[in-house]
C-alpha cells in the first residue's frame, strides 16, 4: 500500500470559539500539483497551517506519508518545504546566509549556490532580507521551501507580486518538482496560475470544500458553457442587448457585453450577423469556454467581502 | 519516479546538529546587530567603570557593607548583563521575528520549537559567557578583590538566564513587536535602577525585590561575588519565576504574532 504525501479527513479548526475550519478532506499524490483555492479569509491558510503541524486542528486528521505532523514533527518536517505567504525570514540576515542555516536542519540539502543561481538570489545575496523587494523576499522564501529537498511542497500564494520572469521561474519550478514525483500543494489567487498548473483543484470557502476535481471536470461540470465578451467604442445602442438575448443570457457593463450561453459556430454567425445588420463597430472580441475563473465565481459569489 | 512513495526516512539531520547550527546561528546575530551590543556589552561595561571609579555608590549611600566599590559593581554588572541579553535583547529580537513569521518559518523545518527554544538558550549562554569574560578581565584590571566563588556565580548565572530568558519570551510571544521593545526596555531600566538587580535595596523595598526574578539574580550574584557563598534562597525565587513562566510561555504563547 501506498501513502499519500498528504491526507486531510474531516480537517476543522476553530478560532475564538468559531469554526475557521468546519471540514476539510483532501490529498495530495506524489508527482502532482493541488491547487487550494479561496476567496480571502475562506481558510487556506489555516488548512495549511493546520497540515504543516503549526496549528493543532481540533477535529479530524493529518497525516504525512501516514504520520501525524503534530506528533512525529521531526519525520514529517523533514519530508516537507513550506513557503508561507509572509516569508518568514529574519531581517538582518543575508539570502544565502538564511539558507546555509536552514539547509543544516536537513540530512541531505541541496546544494545552495546552485538553488540561489536556479532561482535568480545570486544578483541580490549581498543584500539583507531587510532591503529586498517583495519578489525578491519572495523568491528566498520558495528557495528556504526547497533547500531541504521535500517529497512535499507547500506553497502559499507563490507567484503573488512577482513580475512576469520571475513567476516564469516560479511556473517552471513548480513544473521541475512535479516531474521528480514532488507533491505539490498550492494556493494562489490567480485563476490563470490554477488552471495552467494544477492537476487537482479545491476550492474553499467559509471552512468547506465546495468543489473538486481535475480544472476540466470543474469548468465543464454546467451547461451555458461559453461566453463571449465585446467592447465597443461607446455605450450599447438601444436594442443591442435585447436583439442578442436571443443567443444566451446577456449582461452589460458600459461598453462592455458579455453574451454567456451555449454559443455554437451557427449561434456564433447569427450573433455577428446581428451586429453587421445594426452597423455596430466592435472593438474587442472573445469567445472562451468556462475557466476556473468563472467556476470560481458562480460558486463563491461576485460581492466583495 | 524513483522514490518510495511509502514511509521514506527521516532526511532531518541530527538533534544536536540542528540546535547547535540555531545557537550559532542566533548568537551571530546577536554579537553582530549594534543594538543588541549596546545593550548586552557597552551599558554594562559603562556602569561597571562608573560604579566602580566615581564613588557614586558612596555618594547615593548603596548598601556597600564594608566591601570595595569594584567588587559591589562587579557583582552587579554581572546580572545587568544576563538581564540585558537573556531578558530585553531576546525579548526583542524574538518580538520581531514572530512579527516576520520567522519563527513559524523555523516551526516548520525539523528544528520545530523545541529545537528553537533550546537554540535561543544555547546563543545566550554562549553570549552571556563572552560578557562575563569581559567583564571579569575589565574587573580585574580595576583590582578587585573579593572571596569569589566560582561556582556559585555559574549557578547564579545559569538560573538567571533561564528566568530572563523565560519571562523574555513569554513577552515576546503575546505582545505587539512595538509593545515588547518598549516595555522590555522599560523592566530594564527599573530593574537595574530599583530592582535589586545592580545594587541591594534596604528595608521593606528590599526584602520585596528579592521575591522578583532581578532582586534575587542581584542577591544570588552578591552573594557568589562578594560572600563566596551560594544564596539558596534567591535561586529558588529565580528557579520558581522560571518554572512559572515555562507554564505561561505553554499557554500563551503565539506563534502567529499578527
Amino acid at each position: 500500500m501506498t501513502t499519500a504525501p498528504l491526507s486531510l479527513t474531516g480537517l476543522g479548526f476553530d478560532y475564538r470559539a468559531r469554526p475557521a475550519l468546519e471540514s476539510i478532506s483532501l490529498t495530495a499524490d506524489a508527482g502532482r500539483v493541488h491547487a487550494v483555492l479561496g476567496p480571502n479569509g475562506a481558510g487556506k491558510s489555516t488548512t495549511i497551517a493546520c497540515a504543516v503541524g503549526l496549528l493543532r486542528p481540533a477535529r479530524g486528521t493529518v497525516r504525512i506519508f501516514g504520520a501525524d505532523p503534530v506528533a512525529e514533527h521531526t519525520r514529517t518536517a523533514g519530508l516537507t518545504g513550506v513557503m508561507l505567504q509572509d516569508g518568514g525570514l529574519p531581517m538582518a540576515a543575508r539570502p544565502l546566509a538564511v539558507l546555509t542555516h536552514l539547509a543544516r536542519m536537513y540530512a541531505d540539502p541541496l546544494d545552495v549556490t546552485a538553488l540561489a543561481e536556479r532561482l535568480g538570489i545570486t544578483g541580490f545575496a549581498d543584500r539583507t532580507i531587510r532591503r529586498l523587494s517583495g519578489g525578491q523576499r519572495q523568491r528566498v522564501g520558495l528557495a528556504a521551501a526547497l533547500v531541504g529537498r521535500p517529497r512535499l511542497v507547500f506553497l502559499d500564494e507563490p507567484t503573488a507580486g512577482l513580475d512576469p520572469q520571475a513567476s516564469l521561474v516560479v511556473h517552471e519550478v513548480i513544473g521541475e518538482l512535479r516531474a521528480d514525483g514532488v507533491a505539490v500543494v498550492l494556493t494562489t489567487h490567480d485563476m490563470a496560475d490554477a488552471q495552467a498548473l494544477a492537476d487537482t483543484v479545491t476550492i474553499i470557502d467559509h471552512g468547506r470544500v465546495i468543489a473538486q476535481g481535475t480544472p476540466a471536470e470543474l469548468t465543464a461540470a454546467a451547461d451555458g458553457a461559453h461566453s463571449l465578451r465585446m467592447r465597443l467604442p461607446g455605450d450599447a445602442p438601444a436594442g443591442l442587448a435585447a436583439a442578442l438575448e436571443a443567443f444566451g443570457t446577456v449582461t452589460v457593463h458600459g461598453p462592455v457585453l458579455t453574451v454567456s450561453g451555449d454559443i455554437g459556430p451557427a449561434a456564433l454567425a447569427g450573433l455577428t450577423a446581428e451586429l453587421a445588420a445594426r452597423g455596430v463597430r466592435v472593438d474587442d472580441l472573445s469567445l472562451h469556454g468556462r475557466t476556473l475563473g468563472d467556476v470560481f465565481l458562480e460558486l463563491t459569489g461576485r460581492s466583495l467581502r | 519516479m524513483t522514490e518510495p512513495a511509502t514511509t521514506p526516512s527521516s532526511p532531518a539531520s541530527p538533534a544536536f546538529r540542528r540546535i547547535l547550527a540555531q545557537a550559532g546561528f542566533e548568537a551571530r546575530s546577536i554579537l553582530r546587530n549594534g543594538e543588541q551590543l549596546l545593550l548586552s556589552l557597552v551599558l554594562p561595561i559603562i556602569v561597571l567603570l562608573g560604579l566602580s571609579l566615581t564613588g557614586i555608590l558612596d555618594v547615593l549611600g548603596l548598601g556597600i557593607g564594608g566591601h570595595s566599590p569594584v567588587a559591589v559593581a562587579t557583582s552587579g554588572v554581572l546580572g545587568l548583563a544576563i538581564a540585558s541579553t537573556a531578558f530585553t535583547g531576546q525579548a526583542i529580537s524574538t518580538g520581531f521575528d514572530r512579527r516576520y513569521g520567522v519563527l513559524r518559518q523555523l516551526a516548520t523545518t525539523p528544528l520545530g520549537t523545541t529545537g528553537l527554544i533550546w537554540g535561543k538558550l544555547l546563543a545566550v549562554l554562549l553570549v552571556v559567557a563572552v560578557q562575563f569574560a569581559l567583564l571579569g578581565g575589565i574587573a580585574l584590571v580595576l583590582g578587585i578583590t573579593a572571596p569569589v566563588a566560582h561556582l556559585a556565580v555559574v549557578v547564579a548565572g545559569l538560573l538567571g538566564t533561564a528566568v530572563m530568558l523565560t519571562w523574555g519570551l513569554v513577552l515576546a510571544g503575546t505582545l505587539r513587536a512595538e509593545a515588547t521593545l518598549a516595555l522590555a526596555n522599560l523592566l530594564w531600566v527599573l530593574m537595574a535602577s530599583v530592582g535589586g538587580l545592580v545594587v541591594a535595596h534596604d528595608g521593606l523595598w528590599g526584602r520585596l525585590v528579592s521575591w522578583t526574578p532581578s532582586g534575587a539574580l542581584g542577591d544570588a550574584m552578591r552573594s557568589a561575588v562578594l560572600d563566596g557563598a551560594i544564596d539558596l534562597r534567591a535561586c529558588a525565587v529565580m528557579l520558581a519565576w522560571t518554572l512559572l513562566g515555562l507554564l505561561a510561555a505553554r499557554r500563551f504563547f503565539d506563534f502567529d504574532g499578527r
